[in-house]
């Protein structure tokens, strides 16, 4: 089987990679083509740009970072940020990107899941889910980094995403997210476990330890990180290094 | 006449290019993007990529002339990389949205990777991932593009579909999936192909293409 991913999330906002608390209160930390080439450098299996406020301006400010990375980065690259078309995919496919991501317009319009996956295939396309914990139990979708309601099903909204044809699913935490205290474990199972399709956890990694249980225990294909990343609280190397040695099902990286 | 280190690669208007050229560009690559038939049959070698559907993009190098151009290009024994949809369409035919006839380089078909794992198990498609490559029995990767990997070594890899060589000895590596044993890499002389994006696989795949340009 293929072995379990572990992904450098890079959160962007108009030329900078940023990050915040609960997608919220972002701060600057750099420039995200330094950031990308060091985690390519340091054997990331896979990268995720999210331009976090394109959906608020209607725009996305990726393509010309995806097309100057593509000079240095030769691993998969995910996405997403404001993408409402075919035309958007074609544009960042265009660019140099493998996958993208959709949230706002495939809730709004969930046939654009259909409609991507006839025309440039399900392995291009990640649904991504920005989920909080509900008072009765459950999660729900939010948009917007997860600042508008949805009313949608986090389990539900996953199933259905994948019988429209997304290929994956990119589940964040929004309860988790920026706050170090580890994954939403039984999130990422509830869903890892209703789909077929890969599932990519995201949100609130602080150590190994995370990274472990949320392979155990919450069955997830591939694990996104951020923060850990950015302030150097941990190198992919390390992290794969780790999780090797816990028997974990990880690549191999030689030289 | 070109030099060693030129590239074409076959630009049928299929997929995109920019990821293998710059791939290609950092292993060493002086790379032209053409879809002439012309330009192609005199390159120094040759890459064919591509993603999608094998018959789509036959009716394409048809329609272009480019599919005669790159037949004439192999028989000439300068190397030549299928990579990924681009290697299935080295062979004689396929099997996918009905039954399509390939270039013809490398005897054997290409067929739906089975339902049913060799582990009982419902075979999740399409086959995505970073998975180990390893030589089938009996066989070691001297002067192939293999040539220098360590034995499972992690490709990318993204298909529907598998390319079954009919000569076992032009199949060089095989990964493996639910316990089927799906074809990686095939090659026999100049002609070479790998269903893993090697443009996608990090310094293994660089180390890979850098071969190619060696051959």
């Amino acid at each position: 089987m293929p072995f379990t991913r572990l992904i450098a999330r890079l959160d962007i906002k108009g030329p900078n990679l940023i990050k915040g608390i609960h997608l919220e209160g972002l701060r600057v930390i750099g420039d995200p083509q330094e950031f990308a080439r060091r985690y390519y450098e340091d054997g990331a299996d896979e990268l995720i740009y999210m331009d976090v406020v394109a959906s608020l301006y209607g725009r996305n400010s990726l393509t010309d970072i995806v097309r100057r990375v593509t000079e240095d980065v030769f691993i998969p690259m995910t996405v997403g940020g404001g993408i409402r078309s075919c035309d958007d995919v074609r544009e960042m496919l265009l660019s140099g990107a493998d996958k993208i991501a959709i949230n706002t317009a495939a809730i709004g319009n969930p046939a654009l899941i259909s409609e991507i996956a006839r025309r440039f295939g399900s392995q291009c396309i990640v649904l991504s889910i920005e989920a909080k914990r509900k008072t009765g139990g459950g999660w729900e979708c939010f948009t917007d980094n997860g600042r508008e309601h949805t009313g949608r099903d986090v389990v539900e909204w996953a199933r259905e995403g994948i019988e429209r044809g997304a290929g994956e699913i990119l589940l964040t935490s929004v309860d988790r997210e920026g706050t170090r205290s580890g994954f939403d474990v039984e999130l990422v199972r509830a869903v890892s476990d209703a789909v077929e399709a890969p599932v990519i956890a995201s949100g609130g990694m602080g150590s190994f330890a995370h990274l472990a249980e949320v392979v155990t225990d919450g069955h997830a294909d591939a694990v996104a990180m951020a923060d850990i990343l950015h302030y150097g609280r941990a190198t992919i190397s390390a992290l794969r290094e780790a999780a090797r040695a816990a028997n974990l099902d990880v690549r191999r990286v030689d030289g | 006449m070109a030099e060693a280190r030129d590239v074409t690669v076959v630009d049928y208007g299929i997929g995109n290019l920019l990821s293998v050229a710059r791939a290609l560009e950092h292993a060493g690559a002086r790379v032209t993007l053409s879809g002439a038939a012309a330009e192609i049959e005199r390159s120094a070698r040759v890459v064919l990529p591509g993603v999608g559907a094998f018959g789509r993009a036959m009716e394409v190098l048809r329609a272009q002339g480019l599919a005669d151009a790159v037949i004439r290009f192999a028989q000439t024994g300068r190397p030549l990389l299928g990579i990924c949809l681009g290697m299935q369409i080295l062979f004689e035919e396929s099997e996918e949205f009905g039954r399509h006839t390939g270039l013809g380089l490398v005897p054997g078909k290409v067929v739906a990777i089975p339902k049913i794992g060799g582990d009982g198990a419902p075979v999740k498609l399409p086959h995505v991932g970073w998975c180990p490559v390893r030589p089938p029995a009996g066989h070691d990767w001297r002067d192939t593009i293999l040539d220098g990997a360590p034995e499972a070594t992690a490709f990318y890899f993204v298909h529907w579909y598998e390319a079954a060589p009919a000569r076992a000895d032009d199949l060089i590596g095989e990964t493996e999936y639910h316990r089927l044993s799906i074809p990686a890499v095939v090659q026999r002389d100049g002609i070479a192909g790998t269903q893993f994006h090697p443009e996608k696989s990090g310094p293994a795949g660089l180390r890979l293409l850098a071969r190619f340009l060696s051959m």
